[in-house]
């Protein structure tokens, strides 16, 4: 049946070197009155059956194929053709964890190109290997923090920090003894004086974001010196694209850079998989979760890559380990590195400008519709909040259905007081005429 | 092999955007040069050729299933079905948004609510979470359900959770992620938790116990109705580490055997690719006692209509920023859909058919640890060749030689010099025949010339690799020069 080969025979054959006449004898350690009624699941089916059902499905997904001007932590690059080509190697993607490096030495190598690039991306010292995605890595940087200074508990989060990432921080937070305190944004930034009124020597970590979630870029410079007079550390979440051309985490001062790295290279997926990426000053490696990749050389003296430091890890350390990770997202992080080599230094930075000049552009077009604003005045990258006349959510819904775009995200339901405005994100995908007709667009329906 | 830093030349250049529609406008312009990074970041410079043929080269020293049989225990290397990958990869779904509307992602949301309605009906619970990313994610989110459910209760005392000491390392890792005073369990000769000190752990400070079954040893613990009675008598809560769900589905499932709430490894048993260390997917199951805590959202259906649904106030929250790893879940959905319930029992049958004729012929030569009727997987204890001097790592360096992947070492930790089989249903007999006629070499090699174990692996790409200096002197990156 499918994929499993055995013939009628060659089952009997297996059975008689057991010395039983049926499989199910050697289930007999199940108790009889727990034995299962059947799956109610139909099947079995053919791979033409599956392809009716993806079309009906495709078919059933309106959204598919619209411009689309949504962002907020999941964002809509072009994916060069041969990244996709090369993930799908089947020797990397049919593998697991390299456990016997001999023979993962493609996986383990990628890997340690991959940890230099978001060394380099983030102006830090050292990078893991991957998380799960940018979230969660927000709450294993915090959790290192806490470790890092000697479980300090109390944790000062920016209200610009991605307002599901705070959600999960808050669910996770929940079960342990760590303080997590959000600190209002001021017009879309940073409070700086508030950071400052609400830090002490309590303090593991503030946890900013940059650019932020309605886009803006800030310097955190002042307040990463602040924390480190407190002996605190400074966690930054950055976004790998903008982190071509923006003044790094490191030069910045923050202590650990984390990140979603879905904008390498992997498309939308309706929320994954996606990678996280976290990167820390050298001395705080030992405090690190996941799995890192470092260089030795085998017994002639060949270069080779292992998977190092296991000692944090939880398949040694079990319950005193750094984090309880373990499945991370290996293909993704491989996805990151192939983006990565074939957009190359040059291209990066170009992907960076036009997502800065289209926004620019489209902040223009937009801000030019009678009764609608930039809300704040304030640098921003590839994404902005636009204020509108009216209920955000209504006009983002009418947008949608009348004219086929998706305008950005109403921030209503994320922020208190901002039911009319709208998180506009626009990337090297979206086109001048796209913009245009965005812009005449909401003329119509305000 | 040279890595892409060295292959670099300045000013080379790979793909190319579209030129810019809109007027151009540099950082320092729109920000200001204080905002700007003083230097690039160092990535390399190579051409579209260069970057596909240093990937290739690269995957040439990699090793899949599809290159083999790789019978990694507890990882369940199945087979991954190429139309798995064709699902995510023409159907459109790559390119949407996770904030869209419900009513422009209606495929997705269908695909989310039948896999987990799938799931329930295989494992016998009531309601899924698919947002946990990886098996220990889910065990992190199932730990923190049991906490919601003891303090809505106000049963603030209950601190501890029992755990086997032949679990996987990531089962303590998350009780104690999750505030849980983690209290090991031994197991006993048969490789079943030791009833009496069970027993003696069991108190009103219970929280709960986490259990693989069949264990990490591949055997089906015998005792489970016991434990589930005596667990549920000062409520505290089962959870079924769902790792080796491969063994049983059709024949038992761990709502029946009194487990109150479980995750699956999408990435083990419904046939996703483990993609060189993740993507996983690590649904959670529930039964009516946790379902009130569930992360939200969760998906709804009314009428043939998809829906997320927030309004669940006693949830424990988010877990995951979006709804988890998608692009997992549709392949183990397209792997669902096509087996359905008669080809997963199959699954099992044979997984364990394997797992079993695989034992009963190595036996000849090697120690098992539990001379018993064995699940997906069973151990090998190394111990007489150790002392030979040939260790169970030895043994696994020498089977990479003969091309195949080794079975996972030292692990369970309970079993001295432990090498862990799990074959599959996915395998031949041819296979399993020709692994065990390496194994019977491997033997005769250890009694007649001890020197190639010592030297492997030979067939390499590189040879036995210096650990030791890695974690000493570890070199996290590349520098140039």
């Amino acid at each position: 049946m499918l994929y499993n080969p055995h013939t009628d025979e060659e089952r009997r054959e297996m059975l008689e070197v057991l010395g039983v006449s049926s499989v199910s004898e050697l289930f007999k350690d199940i108790p009889a009155e727990i034995e299962a009624p059947r799956i109610d699941i139909p099947g079995p089916r053919s791979e033409l059956e599956v392809r009716e059902e993806l079309k009906r499905l495709q078919a059933a997904n309106e959204g598919e194929g619209l411009p689309l001007f949504l962002g907020a932590g999941a964002y809509n690059h072009y994916v060069p053709a041969a990244v996709s080509h090369l993930v799908m190697r089947s020797e990397f993607y049919t593998a697991y964890t390299p456990y016997q490096p001999e023979t993962s030495q493609g996986m383990l190598q990628a890997i340690f190109e991959y940890q230099t690039m978001m060394c380099e991306l983030t102006g830090l010292d050292v990078s893991n290997a991957s998380l799960y995605d940018g979230g969660t890595a927000v709450y294993e940087a915090a959790i290192m923090a806490m470790r890092a200074t000697k479980l300090r508990n109390r944790v000062l989060v920016d209200e610009g920090v991605n307002p599901l990432y705070r959600s999960v921080l808050r669910t996770y937070s929940g079960n342990l003894e760590l303080e997590f305190v959000e600190v209002p944004h001021r017009e879309g930034r940073t409070d700086f004086e508030a950071f400052r009124r609400l830090m002490d020597s309590d303090t593991a970590a503030v946890v900013v974001q940059n650019p932020n979630f309605f886009g803006v870029v800030q310097d955190f410079s002042a307040l990463a010196e602040a924390i480190h007079e407190l002996k605190g550390l400074m966690v930054m979440a950055v976004n790998p694209v903008a982190a071509a051309v923006l003044k790094s985490a490191g030069e910045q001062g923050a202590d650990i850079a984390v990140g979603e790295g879905q904008p390498l290279g992997s498309p939308l997926f309706f929320g994954g998989p996606y990678v996280g990426f976290l990167t820390a000053r050298q001395k705080l490696v030992r405090q690190m979760p996941g799995r890192i990749i470092s260089e030795t050389v085998d017994r002639e003296g060949k270069r080779g890559f292992v998977m190092t430091l296991q000692t944090r890890e939880q398949h040694i350390r079990r319950a005193k380990a750094t984090s309880n990770i373990c499945t991370n997202q290996g293909l993704v992080a491989l996805t990151a590195c192939v983006y990565l080599a074939l957009v190359g230094k040059e291209g990066l930075r170009e992907v960076a400008v036009q997502n800065l000049s289209k926004a620019e552009y489209a902040k223009k077009r937009l801000s030019a519709v009678e009764g609608v604003r930039v809300k704040w005045d304030a640098p921003t990258f590839n994404e902005f909040v636009l204020e509108l006349p009216s209920d955000a959510g209504r006009v983002a819904k009418e947008l949608v259905r009348e004219h086929g775009i998706v305008a950005g995200l109403p921030l209503g339901g994320y922020y208190d007081g901002m039911e009319r405005d709208l998180l506009v994100c626009v990337t090297e995908t979206n086109t001048a005429a796209q913009i245009d007709a965005y812009a005449e667009a909401l003329g119509r329906v305000l | 092999m040279k890595l892409l830093f060295e292959k670099s030349v300045p000013g080379r250049r790979g793909v190319k955007l579209p030129d810019l529609d809109v007027p151009r406008v540099e950082p320092n312009e729109a920000w200001g040069a204080e905002l700007v990074r003083s230097e690039p970041p160092d990535l390399p410079e190579l051409s579209e050729v260069e970057t596909v043929r240093h990937f290739t080269e690269l995957s040439r020293r990699n090793y899949g299933v599809d290159n083999g049989f790789y019978p990694l225990g507890s990882c369940t290397m199945k087979y991954n079905p190429k139309i798995n990958e064709e699902a995510v990869s023409q159907y459109g779904f790559a390119g949407l948004h996770p904030l869209l509307d419900d009513e422009l992602a209606q495929g997705c949301l269908e695909v989310i609510h039948k896999l987990e309605k799938w799931l329930c009906e295989i494992a016998g619970m009531k309601r899924a979470t698919l947002q946990p990313a990886a098996g220990a994610h889910g065990e992190l989110t199932g730990n923190m359900l049991i906490k919601a459910y003891h303090r809505a209760k106000g049963n603030l005392h209950k601190k501890k959770m029992l755990i086997p000491d032949s679990a996987h390392g990531t089962n303590p890792a998350s009780a104690a992620l999750c505030g849980f005073e983690v209290v090991e369990l031994p197991s006993d000769e048969r490789g079943n938790v030791d009833m009496a000190r069970f027993r003696e752990a069991l108190g009103e400070d219970v929280a709960g116990i986490m259990l693989t079954n069949p264990s990490t040893l591949g055997l089906f613990e015998e005792n489970i109705l016991e434990i589930a009675e005596r667990l549920h008598e000062v409520d505290a809560l089962l959870y079924y580490d769902g790792a080796n769900l491969n063994a049983v589905m059709g024949y038992c499932r761990p709502g029946d055997m009194g487990f109150d709430v479980m995750h699956f490894n999408l990435h083990k048993t419904f046939s996703t690719p483990h993609g060189g260390g993740g993507p996983g997917s690590g649904p959670v199951a529930v039964n009516e006692k946790l379902e009130p805590f569930l992360p939200v959202p969760v998906v709804e259906e009314d009428g043939g209509r998809y829906r997320l649904d927030y309004d669940r106030p006693q949830s424990i929250g988010r877990i995951m920023p979006f709804h988890g790893n998608f692009g997992v879940m549709l392949k183990a959905f397209v792997y669902i859909f096509m087996l359905g319930g008669e080809g997963l029992k199959r699954v099992s049958e044979d997984a364990v058919l394997n797992a079993n004729y695989l034992m009963a012929r190595l036996k000849e030569r090697y120690r098992v640890a539990y001379d018993r009727v064995c699940m997906h997987e069973f151990v090998v204890s190394n111990t007489d060749k150790a002392e030979k001097g040939a260790p169970t790592l030895a043994i696994a360096k020498r089977l990479l030689d003969y091309g195949i992947h080794p079975p996972t070492v030292y692990f369970p930790l309970i079993v001295k010099e432990a090498l862990m089989i799990e074959p599959t249903e996915t395998e031949t007999k041819e296979t399993l025949d020709r692994f065990v006629e390496v194994m019977f070499r491997i033997a005769d090699e250890i009694e007649n010339s001890p020197e190639l174990l010592q030297e492997a692996p030979v067939n390499t790409p590189v040879r036995k690799l210096d650990e030791v200096r890695a974690s000493r002197r570890p070199v996290f990156r590349y520098r140039k020069g």
